[in-house]
């Protein structure tokens, strides 16, 4: 693996959940890799350009390529927005790329293209594991999530009924269709409390944020987190 | 109630009709059963083709080919019809459309016809033309038929009556054929139907179509279907008009042999549907002895004329995209106001209603999850189109407090340290509003947000802030 990379934690990562960051952070280190973290970075334009806000999010992906230009490896723990500019900053920003995007990689896509099955992690519990609409259709991500789940210790990895369907998150459309947002989400709740996981797992913390949230206000025991934290976990 | 199946200006915004539709349980649970069954049997029929990506890159290539050309194709085309001796008859819009018909109707001396299941029809709401004119016309598709009764639009593309259960189509029949001891046996069902249109049938002296696809080679018409009405339609009245959209044109006959594939396993999960019925202008002796095709525009060269948007045009209305929407699974047709419902719909309609219309709410009724392009038989990426139209509608509407918000929170994002600051103020602002690690109350537009869901509190450091202090630590 690259001995040095940076790390784009996400404006969501960075400003609401930490803790992902973090275990991105503990697992790439305990593999001998060096992080760093351009401190410039803010947002990726995602949900900018997704809600039509073309202007702004083309100034934003502008942005992104000057702080990671000169990163060989960036590594981020979204699905999503590593799809984002993988496949939407070439049509945005034309030539003006820098070869940026290519280099940005989900954290178990560059796990799984170094060849790592096992990171020497440990978690107690039933787990089932959704695929993210991005990190599935647009990343192609494929089952290298599931691959490193499979190989951590205590894990029982339980599947999970209709996962390639949308947990009703996508951005500005939770809350500007809420109504029809929560119904896509009670029929996700629903499969996770069937699927009998203890907790759910993804490689975005927008939709577990999504998911996590209806889980907690239906009062379920399952909780929702994040690949990364399941991986950096040790016994 | 009226069949208002076009779209107005003042039609209901998807959030709102939505949600009438989220608590008609009834009609949730039907629309839930009917898509789950198609896209079951669609995924099966697609899984036993080796080479079913092959096959979508040739359906999305022909149609591009011929959109590309499409002027040339249509004259093409039109040379073919008018050689084979049918007569080509050009509209711009809905009403030229409908004007054509009813003249055409009256000239042949009749007072009814009978319809073939068509969305360019639906489209230009040729009944309501029709029927202003003292015309009657009967639906004779099964589905369509269901919904002319009961007075409602269509909910599905292909399947107009996804949203109605049998007990309900038992009902309905009991009162509009006047057989109060009908049964919801299938087969009861079908036969009240049978014997109720084979007397139009034997009566129609014009029949009205529309056209899944137009050969421009040999001028043939072609229509799929299921249940062999849209055949008693094409060869027993004496008059056949068509109407259908420009897109509808391909090149050659050849084409066929690869759409005629895309099509029924995208549809209704079949390798092959039951009838497809080929005509080629007029046969002395055998079926109508007039036949009129009329070529509709209705928005679609500005379509044409939008690099972006154009290929939604090649779309050839098999609606897996529908059965496949976690969206419209949820709300069902009726939602989106439109004929064209789901998230072909949602693209479809903005485009086609161009400048007289508003882009409105129907581009932002996806969560963009990209299952609709996966299924697509011709590759339409619908997502980047949806995006593409709502950049068109934050340009063309004021988008109010959204806006405002966005166009901010982009401006933090633009500067580093503006953005720090406001992570930092919002941890401040936010504490009368805390408990337990969690947001309790939720203000503005995440009001929607909480009431399904919970949302978890800024923490004490962001991760910049943890990295800064273990920076200084190592």
């Amino acid at each position: 693996m690259a001995d040095r990379v940076a790390l784009f934690v996400t404006c969501l990562g960075d400003t609401l959940f930490p803790q992902v960051g973090q275990a991105t952070v503990a697992v790439l280190e305990r593999l001998g890799v060096t992080v760093d973290f351009p401190r410039e970075q803010t947002c990726c334009g995602q949900m900018h350009v997704n809600a039509g806000y073309a202007r702004e999010g083309l100034a934003l992906a502008g942005r992104f390529v000057n702080v990671f230009d000169g990163y060989d490896v960036v590594v981020t723990p979204s699905g999503s927005c590593a799809a984002h500019v993988r496949t939407h900053y070439p049509e945005l920003l034309g030539d003006l790329t820098r070869g940026v995007p290519e280099r940005v990689v989900e954290l178990s896509e560059l796990l799984s293209r170094e060849g790592y099955e096992d990171v020497g992690a440990s978690w107690h519990g039933r787990v089932t594991y959704h695929p993210t609409c991005h990190s599935l259709r647009l990343l192609g991500l494929g089952d290298a999530p599931t691959r490193l789940l499979r190989t951590v210790a205590g894990l029982e990895l339980v599947e999970l009924p209709d996962a390639d369907v949308c947990c009703g998150f996508g951005g500005t459309f939770a809350v500007k269709n809420a109504d029809v947002s929560s119904a896509m989400l009670a029929d996700k709740i629903a499969a996770v409390e069937a699927s009998g996981a203890d907790a759910v797992c993804a490689c975005d913390s927008s939709c577990l944020m999504h998911i996590g949230g209806g889980l907690e206000k239906r009062g379920s025991r399952v909780r929702a987190v994040h690949l990364a934290e399941i991986l950096a976990s040790v016994p | 109630m009226s069949r208002d199946s076009g779209r107005s200006a003042v039609a209901v915004p998807f959030p709102e009709a939505a949600r009438a539709a989220l608590e008609n349980e009834q009609l949730r649970s039907n629309i839930r059963r009917a898509t789950s069954s198609i896209r079951a049997r669609r995924g099966e029929v697609v899984a036993e083709v080796s080479d079913w990506e092959e096959l979508r890159e040739a359906g999305r290539a022909l149609k591009d080919a011929a959109l590309q050309d499409l002027d040339g194709v249509l004259l093409w085309l039109e040379a073919s019809v008018t050689r084979a001796g049918g007569v080509v008859h050009w509209a711009r819009d809905g009403a030229e459309a409908n004007a054509i018909v009813v003249d055409l109707v009256r000239a042949a001396g009749a007072s009814e016809v009978v319809k073939v299941k068509s969305l360019a029809t639906d489209e230009i709401q040729l009944n309501d033309a029709l029927e202003r004119a003292g015309l009657s016309a009967i639906e004779t598709d099964l589905a369509e038929l269901i919904c002319q009764l009961a007075g409602e639009r269509p909910s599905h593309l292909l399947v107009p009556a996804i949203h109605k259960n049998r007990t309900e189509i038992r009902d309905l029949f009991r009162e509009s054929f006047g057989q109060p001891d009908l049964s919801d046996d299938p087969f009861e069902l079908a036969e009240a139907a049978r014997l109720h249109l084979r007397a139009a049938f034997l009566r129609a002296r014009v029949a009205i179509s529309g056209a899944n696809f137009a050969v421009a080679e040999t001028g043939t018409i072609c229509v799929v279907e299921s249940e062999g009405n849209g055949r008693m339609c094409t060869t027993l009245p004496e008059t056949l008009i068509t109407v259908m959209g420009i897109e509808k044109a391909i090149r050659e006959w050849r084409d066929l042999e690869v759409f005629l594939q895309l099509l029924p396993r995208s549809a209704t999960g079949e390798r092959m549907n039951p009838y497809t019925s080929l005509w080629t202008g007029v046969v002395p002796g055998d079926g109508p002895s007039a036949f009129h095709l009329v070529l509709l525009d209705n928005g679609r060269s500005r379509v044409l004329a939008d690099e972006k948007g154009r290929p939604a045009l090649r779309c050839i209305r098999c609606s897996a995209c529908l059965n496949i929407c976690p969206v419209y699974r949820q709300t069902g047709g009726h939602a989106y106001h439109t004929v064209y419902a789901g998230p072909i719909g949602a693209i479809l309609q903005p485009q086609l209603s161009g400048e007289t219309g508003q882009p409105g709410s129907l581009p932002f009724a996806s969560s963009l999850c990209g299952a609709c392009y996966d299924v697509c038989p011709v590759k339409i990426d619908i997502p980047s189109i949806l995006v593409h139209e709502r950049v068109n509608a934050v340009a063309a509407q004021r988008q109010g407090l959204e806006g405002v918000l966005l166009r901010r929170l982009a401006r933090l994002f633009l500067d580093r340290e503006r953005y720090e600051r406001a992570q930092r103020l919002g941890r401040a602002l936010q504490r009368p509003a805390v408990r337990g690690g969690r947001l309790r109350w939720f203000a503005g537009p995440l009001k929607g947000w909480g009431a399904s869901r919970t949302l978890p509190a800024l923490p004490e450091q962001t991760f910049r802030e943890w990295w800064e202090t273990r920076d200084r630590g190592a």
